[in-house]
Parts: structure tokens; C-alpha cells; sequence
């Protein structure tokens, strides 16, 4: 184990290069399923289109039909979802490694909750409206409850185990909540404006919204692809990342940054979207293994796909309105929480 | 032989102090609840004095005063009273049997359990109370019966329950929001005041399935009391004093899951109360008495204080349950603080 992780730690050299052994099929079956969730959101809905609506929706933006309006408005909700999926995947995965917890995700570790908090405070005092505002909000409240949580779960013995960790988040989550509800009940401007955000949705996924997000996007996956090498030195643990000449807080500091703005800017668009980067991630490293190098874009391809997908459940199951995406990952996603507690052992809870 | 009888003195002696304080401490509890209900019924839009509402509440009729104290303030102070014990036994049965003070029935799914059932009667079957209440505790038991199955391993782990139950509630509040979002808009406005945990509308003729459990099911502290307190030494210390533990666990947990079960039905989960009256009932008192009866009595004074602050200290009227989330997450912090600094975890 050892010996086949130290060479795919600091890859430098094209010879310690070596693809896992189902990457191929495993890229080949993720390409497939993202086009077919694109083809899907893109064709299923509240409204059912025709296939010609769908071709003229998408190459013929002269033709006006009804029809052909529903689907150019699908496209950007797809796009939307895209990103928000790859964005969470790859948060999930980032937070994972730094914290070295196969339990950290967004959602779990209260992050979500954070950034809600600030933006019904600037909502309701402060008086923001607009997307490019809230997301400064988000990410000043994912990363001040990121680093709460984390230093309540990494106190005492054994630093942060997963169950510390969890029960960090869970407790925060808690606490902030009750200040958001509280914050919200006697304002009704705030509750109104904050009720569509509050549970995660990507029905807000307008171009506005898409090109606020991309710039957050590239830098948190920059930061990403760029740490995944030391992160894989990191994951053999302090001393020995030290010495193949890894600085790990600073390393943890970079990628914890990196994950908090994917999330934090996700969050801020589409609100909180729970459990897509625990479970694209560990679906992942099931089949990958742990090299984060390809971890890491893979999580990303599954969490758009997971995303993507939970949302045509959801308009599918909301008929004629919607389900929140939020719901249908939570739904999904649990379960996947539920199987971990179950196989882990106690030792390491 | 002589040190033996001294040794037994002091043993008495302790158990008398302990048993002074249990009764002090019960006293003082009662005492005040008893106040904080005065308040509850004098309190108001108007302020009414005593002797009004003690008039109107024995039938006489008063302009003005039998309405609000009668229709109004009577039930919503029985619903807190009855429900901040249920809540506050419910969570000390749960912390004391699983030996952490983390583990109470929100922890552990059960008032999710309990709340997807209402919210389904509420909006779907538009059923009467007595229903949900008896929806809420199968629901309750379902969930307990579903976390044992998962938690079921070679060796029990505190650990692992907490998690399974917190992937259990993410999964059962998606439900919850499910059934709303395919409810209609008047339902979803009474289901939504009561997820928050809500005195506010109570009726009275709500209230007889939550005091029936209340009153009929006390009694068992009496009985099941000193057991608690020995399983909590350990399985092996428990059975070799005499207590049947499959037994008084099995009566234990259905007990404490129809008290939260029938609460949750009635008021909706009011968040934090199972959590913190036990811890502070053992603080006030000792531990090693059976403070069943204190954590309740806790339980009661919190929901009472919680809801005369959410109604009088800020210029909008708070439902109780968001002042206790307010008190009860910031202690929940600090707990888990603290257990991380001794390394409990």
C-alpha cells in the first residue's frame, strides 16, 4: 500500500504516472451519463416538449413556439446545474482530504449553513439583493463556520475524528439555524426573498447567475488540481508529507480555501445543496481508489451528474411545480451516510 | 466491626442528604412552574390580576377576561407544561440508557419520525388529533425499531448511533418537505407552525392525548426509576444487581417514545428540550438519584420561561420552539467542547 501510494505522491516524473485500473471504463460510462442527464434535463420537465421543440430550442434561436422556449430556458438551468454539481463534487472531495475524514461534506460540516446565515442577515439588514452580493455573504459565512466547526472538531485527543467533526457540524448547524429562523420570522420581506433560496434549488439558473459563477468556479478548481499531488502526500500523514516537502498547514490552509469557495459560491447561487460531494467522492474513490489526482476530476463529472440527474427527479416528482434539488440529494445522499456509519469501524468513529 | 457501622452511618447519611435534596430540589421546581403558569395565564395583550383569572377559570363569566385566559392562555399554558415534561423525561431516559448526554430523541431521529407522521396527517389524511398522536408514536417506535436494526453490530457504538441518526433526519426532513410541497397552501401554513415547535393555537381539545400519557405513564418512574440508574452502571453491573435489563430497557424506550411521540404531535418538536433538562436536573440534584421526575419538571420550566420570552421580551412574538433553539444550541456547543477537551469522544 505504502510502497504503490509513494509513487503517485509529488508526481514530478511522467514514469510515476500510472492510470488506476478502471479509469478508462470509468471515464467512458461518465461521459455517457452525463450526456444522457444533459439529454434529460434538457427533454423532461413539468412540460413534456417534442423532440422538435428540443432541436428547435437549441440550433434555431429564430423559431418562436412554445415549446422551443421551454427548452432555452432548460439550457441554462442545465448549465447552471452542471456547475453547481461539479463545484460540490469537487468541495466535497477538497474537504475530505483536508480534514482526512471521509465524512466531510458541505452540507455535514454546517458550511451550508453558515453561508445561509450570512445572507439572510444581509437580506434582511443590510438590505442586498442581487446575486453578485449574496455570494460575498456566502463565502464570508461558509469559511468563518468552516473554520468553527473545525476547530471544535479538532480539539482534544485524536484531533479531528470523524465523529468529532460531525457532531461540530451537526451542532453548529443547529445553532445557526435557530438564528436564521430568528432572524427571518419578523421580517416577511426577508422571509419572502429568502424562502426560494433557502432550500437549494437551480431554478435560479439564469446566465446572470452562470457567469457570476464561472470565475469562483475555475479558481476553486485551479486550486484544486493544483494542491491534489501534495494532498496525496498529506493523506500518509503529517511527517511524512513534511518530509517528501510538503508544508501541510499551509497546504491544508490553500485547499480548505479552495473548497469553501467552490461550495460558499454555490451555495450562494443556488442555496444549500446537501450531500452531492460525500457521495459523488466516495463513489469515486470505490472505484478509483485513492489517487486524488483523479479523484478529484472525477468527482467532479459525478457530482455534475448527480446534480443534473437529482433535478429532473425532482421536476419529474414535483409535477407540476418542482422538488427542490435539495430534498431529492438529501434523499439520495443520506442513505450513503447511513452505510458509512454502518461499515466504519468503531475504532475509527 | 466498628468501622463497618460507621461506614454504614455514612453510607445513610449520604443517602439521606441525596434524598433531602431530591425532595428540595422537586419542591423548588414545582413551585416555580407553578408561578411561570400564573404568569402564562395573567400575561397577555391585557394584563388580568389574579383574582379575575381564577374567577373566570372556575366559570364565572368576565367581559373580556374568560376568553383569553379560558380559550387562549389556559391551554397554551397545559400544552407547555405538559409538553416540557414529556420532552424533558423522554431526553433524561435516552441520555441516561445510552450513557451520553448527546443522545435524545432529536439526535436520534425519533421526533423526525414522529413529525413525518403528523405533517402526513395533517396535510394528506386531514385527520383528528387523537390520530396523529397515535400516527406519531407508531412512527416514533418505526424509527426507533429502524436505528437498532442499523446500529446492530458486533459492539455498540455511541458513535456510530449519532451518525446513522443524523443521516436518518436528513432523509426524513427531505420527506417532510416532499409531503409540503405537495400539500395545499392552507395546510402548509399550519404544518409550517408546527414544525417550528408552537404554543401559539393550541385548543383544548387537543390536549387530553398528551395529558392522558403525561398522568397514566408517570407512574412508571416510580417503578423503573432505580433501574435506570443501575443500567446506567453497565450491562454486566445491572443484571448482577438484579435488573432484568431487556426488559427494562424495552420498557423504557417504548415509554420515553410515547412521551416524545404524543409532545411532538401536540406541539410540534420543540427543539432542545430533551436535550437540556436532563443535564441540568442532574446538576441540580445528584447524579445517582432517579432524577426522572426532576428532568421533567425541567422540562416544563424551560418550555414555560422559553415561551413567555418569545411572547414578551422583543417586539415580534418568537413560537417557543425558536427561543429554545436559541438557548439550546450555543449550550450544545459548549458541551461538545467540553466532552472534545476530555476526550469523551
Amino acid at each position: 500500500m505504502t510502497k504503490s501510494m509513494n509513487n503517485f505522491v509529488v508526481s514530478g516524473k511522467k514514469s510515476d504516472f500510472h492510470l488506476p485500473k478502471n479509469f478508462k471504463i470509468t471515464l467512458i460510462v461518465l461521459v455517457l451519463l452525463l450526456i444522457a442527464s444533459i439529454a434529460a434535463s434538457l427533454f423532461f420537465g413539468a412540460k413534456a416538449v417534442s423532440m422538435q421543440d428540443l432541436i428547435d430550442g437549441l440550433f434555431y434561436s429564430d423559431r418562436d413556439s412554445h415549446g422551443a422556449n421551454i427548452v432555452r430556458k432548460r439550457v441554462s438551468r442545465t448549465i447552471f446545474a452542471l456547475l453547481c454539481g461539479t463545484a460540490l463534487g469537487v468541495a466535497g472531495a477538497l474537504m475530505q482530504a483536508v480534514t482526512r475524514n471521509p465524512l466531510a461534506d458541505p452540507s455535514i460540516l454546517g458550511v451550508n449553513t453558515g453561508a445561509s446565515l450570512f445572507v439572510v442577515f444581509g437580506i434582511a439588514y443590510l438590505n442586498i439583493t442581487s446575486a453578485n452580493q449574496y455570494i460575498w455573504f456566502a463565502l464570508a459565512g461558509a469559511a468563518l463556520t468552516a473554520i468553527f466547526v473545525f476547530g471544535i472538531g479538532s480539539l482534544g485527543r485524536g484531533g479531528a475524528t470523524p465523529i468529532k467533526l460531525v457532531l461540530a457540524g451537526a451542532a453548529t448547524t443547529a445553532a445557526l439555524s435557530s438564528l436564521v429562523t430568528a432572524i427571518m420570522i419578523p421580517s416577511t420581506y426577508a422571509m419572502d426573498q429568502f424562502r426560494f433560496w433557502q432550500i437549494g434549488s437551480v431554478g435560479s439558473g439564469t446566465w446572470d447567475n452562470i457567469m457570476t459563477f464561472i470565475p469562483f468556479l475555475l479558481v476553486g478548481l485551479g486550486i484544486a488540481l493544483l494542491t491534489a499531488p501534495a494532498l496525496n502526500a498529506l493523506a500518509l500523514g503529517d511527517e511524512v508529507a513534511s518530509s517528501l516537502g510538503v508544508h501541510p498547514s499551509s497546504l491544508r490552509f490553500g485547499a480548505a480555501f479552495g473548497g469553501v469557495l467552490l461550495c460558499g459560491a454555490a451555495t450562494a447561487l443556488a442555496g444549500p445543496i446537501g450531500f452531492i460531494g460525500l457521495l459523488a467522492t466516495h463513489v469515486m474513490r470505490l472505484i478509483l481508489g485513492p489517487d486524488l489526482r483523479f479523484v478529484i476530476p472525477m468527482s467532479a463529472l459525478a457530482g455534475a451528474i448527480i446534480l443534473t440527474i437529482s433535478d429532473c427527479i425532482g421536476r419529474l416528482l414535483g409535477s407540476p411545480g418542482e422538488l427542490e434539488v435539495g430534498i431529492v440529494t438529501a434523499f439520495i445522499g443520506a442513505p450513503i451516510l447511513i452505510l458509512l456509519a454502518k461499515k466504519s469501524k468503531v475504532r475509527s468513529l | 466491626m466498628k468501622s463497618e457501622l460507621t461506614n454504614f452511618h455514612f453510607i445513610r447519611a449520604g443517602m439521606q442528604k441525596r434524598r433531602r435534596r431530591w425532595l428540595f430540589v422537586t419542591a423548588v421546581l414545582t413551585i416555580s412552574a407553578c408561578l411561570l403558569c400564573c404568569l402564562m395565564l395573567m400575561l397577555g395583550n391585557t394584563i388580568y390580576p389574579v383574582n379575575e383569572v381564577v374567577r373566570s377559570l372556575f366559570g364565572e363569566q368576565i367581559q373580556g377576561v374568560t376568553f383569553a385566559v379560558n380559550t387562549i392562555r389556559f391551554p397554551r399554558m397545559l400544552a407547555g407544561v405538559f409538553a416540557g415534561f414529556a420532552f424533558g423525561v423522554g431526553g433524561y431516559i435516552f441520555q441516561t440508557m445510552l450513557r451520553n448526554p448527546l443522545a435524545n430523541p432529536n439526535v436520534l431521529g425519533i421526533t423526525s419520525g414522529s413529525s413525518v407522521a403528523a405533517v402526513f396527517c395533517i396535510t394528506v389524511l386531514h385527520t383528528s388529533n387523537a390520530v396523529v398522536s397515535v400516527a406519531s408514536v407508531g412512527a416514533g417506535l418505526a424509527t426507533v425499531l429502524v436505528m437498532y436494526v442499523l446500529s446492530k453490530g458486533k459492539t455498540f457504538s455511541i458513535g456510530r448511533l449519532i451518525l446513522i441518526g443524523i443521516g436518518i433526519q436528513a432523509m426524513l426532513d427531505a420527506f417532510i418537505s416532499y409531503l409540503l410541497l405537495l400539500s395545499a397552501q392552507q395546510d402548509i401554513s399550519a404544518a409550517l407552525l408546527w414544525l417550528s415547535g408552537s404554543l401559539n393555537g393550541v385548543q383544548l381539545s387537543e390536549l387530553p392525548p398528551l395529558m392522558l400519557t403525561v398522568l397514566g405513564l408517570t407512574p412508571i418512574a416510580a417503578l423503573y426509576g432505580k433501574q435506570l440508574n443501575m443500567l446506567e452502571l453497565g450491562e454486566q453491573t445491572a443484571s448482577s444487581l438484579g435488573v432484568a435489563t431487556n426488559k427494562t430497557r424495552l420498557v423504557l424506550i417504548v415509554w420515553a417514545v410515547f412521551l416524545v411521540a404524543v409532545a411532538t404531535a401536540t406541539t410540534g418538536p420543540i427543539a432542545f428540550i430533551s436535550f437540556l433538562a436532563g443535564p441540568i436536573a442532574n446538576r441540580l440534584v445528584d447524579i445517582g438519584a432517579s432524577n426522572i421526575i426532576p428532568a421533567g419538571l425541567v422540562g416544563a420550566n424551560i418550555v414555560l420561561i422559553a415561551d413567555l420570552i418569545g411572547q414578551f421580551a422583543f417586539e415580534y412574538r418568537f413560537p417557543v420552539g425558536v427561543i429554545t433553539g436559541l438557548i439550546g444550541a450555543p449550550y450544545l456547543i459548549y458541551l461538545l467542547i467540553k466532552m472534545n477537551r476530555k476526550g469523551e469522544l
